[in-house]
């Protein structure tokens, strides 16, 4: 990515991304709010270069930020009305240390509403259009980020991935997305989803800008008690030898150009002179069940707080306070997070408890262990992220099951806290972007990044 | 007629008197604070704010379990309790439902008897809710604040046992020094379940719980009144329902309020932003060697020396009862000063003396011997006892106290004498001489205060009156 300095100011980097920013808005809806006053931010830093003094590692690149991060700049809305106004007097962990080395935010990008969903279309403000074909979804539900760095508005973006948000739309739009080692990142400032897996990660076009946010995001907070100490520094760049590819994948219900798509990365890695070790991952089949019993039982945990007492939407026609919290909860919700909320309630209600959240912790632990194995018989697994390309805005938002669907490839590894890194990987016949992911054991990040570059070299 | 038994179980909560708050990072003291000023993004529960464990709460937790003769135990967890309030801002209370941080324990009452502790689990409390005719208010700022919440086994059987375990439970942890145990303004509160069944019966009758009781009194008063409700129930043939019921201090009575039926389903699950906490028996160990004398042990250590029923009086005040183990081995000054405690600071008037600044060892031991010796009278020895906790005179020797208040008493005989022939010789003392030869032995009073007027009250009046005597013979 470009950075300033003496020949490249930060205002020009800034100005062009606004620009685009602005430009694009209208067809794709990518943002939420627009940051016109990053220009300011921008001359600071070139005031500071112009008089010698020294600058951050990213001075002056303009950034997207996913809209559920928390900072003072702008409403953080999370794309649901019942955070409507709320302004945050917080930055969040990632926010800051970005900041710090002289990132810019120029706007908050649109989300399925709370991060719930695989399509951006659960957004209370519309939904963000697919960067290569405006009829079809951005993905999600870190929609927004992804096309904002797809159609060069920026060079990098936040994003969140709890159930694949970030690689699953990453994949859609032809970039690269990483979701990190669980607790890599802080989750300080991030509105929760589910807070067993939810992790910040980025978007970014060049894999190697994806190391260098790793330096600087990853990371213990003391503000976030499941962070991992002296996570990326110390991290070992491995070389790959076994790369390793799930049977289990392998199947009709998986787009036919995908397959070939990895059919093809397989021969060439071949060529390469790595080994391919063909798995079975039975215990993956529980990970979809698993992770919509888990994650909305968390979800229905976090979204308690928002109540309609202290602060962003609160309805009108309330008499009295169960009517308060059913008006606001009601009107404030989408479809899909009362969906969750509900499911959530239901696997954590008494006598419910052991069936259902207990049965999916038990799987989440043979999931865990399932990976643990895989890695003993190879370095990184290379899968397809989702089983479609981009598909129709409308097609699947009315059919939970078909879109819950779509995250049955990339789930598993939330669920077990590994690192997953989703790369470009072409196009389909009709112009879609296709993506694979590399995922590989925790802490791995680096040795996933760094193998992008063979893979690079055998496309 | 059958004899029904009552068997009671308590359940206390127990604010730590924490720097800060259990999961942020504010002050945990609100005595005398504004309302909603000492909350943080976290306790107001803004949207990705995360918990952040108090090493502080879990070392007071430590102590506590151990001044419950508690096993401790090295892993344990938290989990959320969900429930919608506006005073709760998460919508959920982290609290340990499934791994409580203190497992098995007992409290031992001063009559020997031993409550066993079921469990004791560390969790957040909630803010504070005021119903006005119109609207509501919340304030936080006890939100988030440190709970220790004892469970008791059923094993308390009368009204006056709930009340000595109550007390006694104050007192434990109040010694610990891990509460301000202020009961007024709810540092600690009872929930306390009743149910009584026929003396012969092996089961336990239908129980009811009474929430947030914030008195001794009331915890013996609601007790009496539930086990005399639920006796006349039972012998009139009805049923007792099982129901939480509110204590009205007014009227001394309980009122059914919410029934099983009603009961809230909690939703727990594991709080997934907290790591397990792993304690290693060292933890255990510091909190052990910090963990300062139990009331137990003071009655064991006064059981010969002073009576039971002013070392009762006395264990009110752990600091009192730490002076008084100062003075190690020396009996009678452990008497006298135990009595000028009690009858002294203790007295209604002199409340206000009672602070954190109490006498010295060597003070109070050369108050009993100046005492001993009569150069204090009983009167004057009070008189020095109150100016130690004088501000202005508090860090001077006891000698020099008595000296500045011109206390100490004459016991010279010679000088005495000397001050007794004076008073002998003047004119308006002749009558008195002679009234006393003639037989009239009230005038001898007159006669002393004569002489301990010259003295300037210096004068020890026993041995005045001893050398007026041999005088008038």
């Amino acid at each position: 990515m470009k950075v300033a300095n003496q020949t490249q100011s930060a205002v020009e980097l800034v100005r062009a991304a606004l620009e685009k920013a602005h430009q694009y808005q209208a067809e794709y809806h990518v943002f939420n709010w627009i940051n016109d006053d990053a220009i300011k931010k921008a001359e600071a830093i070139d005031r500071k270069i112009a008089q010698g003094e020294p600058v951050g590692r990213l001075a002056g690149v303009p950034y997207a930020l996913k809209d559920n991060f928390l900072s003072p700049e702008g409403e953080t809305t999370a794309s649901a009305l019942i955070l409507e106004g709320f302004q945050s007097p917080v930055t969040a962990t990632a926010v800051r240390k970005l900041e710090a080395e002289g990132a810019i935010m120029i706007g908050r990008t649109n989300l399925d509403a709370f991060a719930h969903g695989s399509s951006t279309e659960n957004s209370y403000y519309g939904p963000t259009k697919n960067s290569k074909d405006t009829t079809r979804v951005a993905g999600g539900s870190s929609g927004g980020s992804a096309v904002a760095v797809a159609l060069d508005i920026v060079p990098f973006a936040l994003g969140t991935d709890t159930g694949g948000s970030i690689r699953q739309p990453a994949s859609f739009n032809g970039i690269y997305g990483l979701k990190p080692t669980y607790g890599a990142i802080s989750r300080y400032g991030v509105v929760a989803m589910a807070s067993s897996t939810d992790c910040i990660g980025f978007f970014a076009r060049e894999a190697m800008d994806l190391d260098l946010l790793m330096g600087v995001v990853a990371g213990q907070d003391k503000n976030d008690m499941t962070t991992l100490p002296n996570f990326y520094a110390e991290s070992e760049i491995k070389t790959i030898k076994k790369v390793g590819v799930i049977k289990d994948f392998n199947n009709e219900a998986v787009n036919s150009e995908i397959r070939a798509a990895l059919q093809q990365k397989i021969e060439t890695l071949k060529h390469q002179g790595c080994e391919i070790v063909e798995l079975n991952m039975p215990a993956l089949k529980y990970a979809l069940a698993a992770y919509y019993i888990i994650v909305p039982a968390e979800v229905s945990s976090n979204l308690s707080r928002h109540d309609g007492i202290r602060y962003g939407y609160r309805s009108a026609k309330s008499q009295n306070l169960s009517e308060l919290y059913e008006n606001t909860r009601n009107e404030g919700f989408m479809p899909e997070n009362k969906r969750r909320i509900m499911i959530g309630n239901f696997v954590l209600s008494s006598g419910f408890y052991d069936a259902y959240y207990l049965k999916a912790a038990k799987a989440r632990t043979l999931i865990i262990n399932e990976y643990a194995k895989a890695f003993e018989q190879c370095d990184v697994l290379l899968t397809p992220v989702a089983p479609n390309p981009a598909f129709k805005l409308g097609e699947k938002v009315n059919d939970p099951v078909a879109m819950y669907l779509e995250d049955v490839m990339s789930v598993p590894l939330n669920l077990a806290g590994l690192p997953g890194l989703a790369i470009p990987v072409g196009k389909t016949n009709s112009g879609l972007d296709l993506g694979l992911q590399l995922v590989g054991p925790r802490r791995s990040e680096r040795t996933l990044i760094n193998f992008t570059k063979t893979l690079e070299e055998t496309a | 007629m059958t004899k029904y038994i009552p068997t009671i179980g308590v359940e206390c909560h127990v604010q730590l008197c924490t720097k800060t708050k259990l999961f942020s990072e504010v002050d945990n003291d609100a005595r005398l604070k504004q309302p909603n000023s000492c909350v943080s993004p976290v306790d107001y529960g803004l949207p990705g704010m995360l918990p952040r464990l108090n090493g502080e709460a879990i070392k007071f937790a430590i102590r506590a379990g151990l001044a419950l003769n508690a096993k401790i135990n090295l892993e344990s967890r938290f989990d959320r309790k969900h429930y919608y309030y506006p005073d709760l801002p998460k919508g959920y209370q982290i609290t340990q439902m499934f791994h409580p941080i203190i497992g098995e324990g007992y409290v031992e009452l001063p009559n020997g008897h031993k409550v066993r502790i079921e469990h004791a689990h560390l969790e957040e409390d909630a803010g504070k809710s005021s119903h006005e005719s119109s609207y509501s208010l919340v304030d936080l700022n006890r939100a988030g604040t440190p709970l220790v919440e004892i469970v008791s086994q059923p094993d308390i059987h009368s009204a006056a046992e709930a009340r000595d375990y109550a007390k006694e439970l104050w007192r434990v942890m109040t010694y610990a020094g891990v509460t301000y145990g202020d009961l007024y303004n709810g540092n600690m509160r009872f929930d306390v379940n009743i149910s009584v069944a026929p003396e012969d019966s092996t089961e336990l009758g239908t129980r009811t719980e009474m929430k947030n009781l914030n008195s001794f009194r009331s915890v013996e008063r609601a007790v009496e009144y539930e086990i005399k409700r639920q006796t006349k129930l039972l012998e009139k043939g009805e049923a007792v329902i099982q129901e939480t019921r509110g204590w009205n201090e007014a009227t001394g009575e309980t009122t059914g309020q919410r029934s099983k039926e009603d009961a809230k389903d909690y939703r727990y699950m594991p709080e997934p932003d907290i790591p397990p906490i792993c304690l290693d028996s060292a933890d255990v160990e510091a909190e052990a060697a910090n963990l300062p004398k139990m009331p137990s042990w003071y009655r064991q250590k006064f059981n010969n020396v002073l009576s039971q029923d002013l070392v009762e009086v006395l264990l009110d005040y752990p600091n009192l009862m730490a002076k008084l183990a100062e003075l190690e081995g020396n009996q009678a000054a452990t008497k006298k000063v135990a009595n000028l405690f009690s009858s002294v600071l203790l007295a209604e008037e002199n409340t206000s003396l009672l602070n954190d600044k109490l006498p010295t060892k060597e003070q109070l031991i050369t108050l009993v011997e100046m005492n001993d010796n009569n150069e204090l009278s009983s009167t004057a020895t009070k008189e020095v006892f109150i100016k130690f906790f004088d501000p202005e005179m508090h860090y001077k020797e006891t000698r020099t106290i008595a000296k500045e208040l011109s206390v100490i008493q004459e016991n010279d005989l010679g000088a005495l004498e000397e001050i007794v022939n004076t008073v002998l010789e003047k004119p308006e003392t002749q009558k008195a001489q002679s009234d006393f030869r003639a037989g009239q032995e009230k005038v001898l009073g007159f006669l002393v205060g004569q002489v301990m007027k010259e003295s300037k009250g210096k004068a020890n009046p026993s041995a005045v009156q001893k050398i007026l005597r041999e005088k008038l013979r």
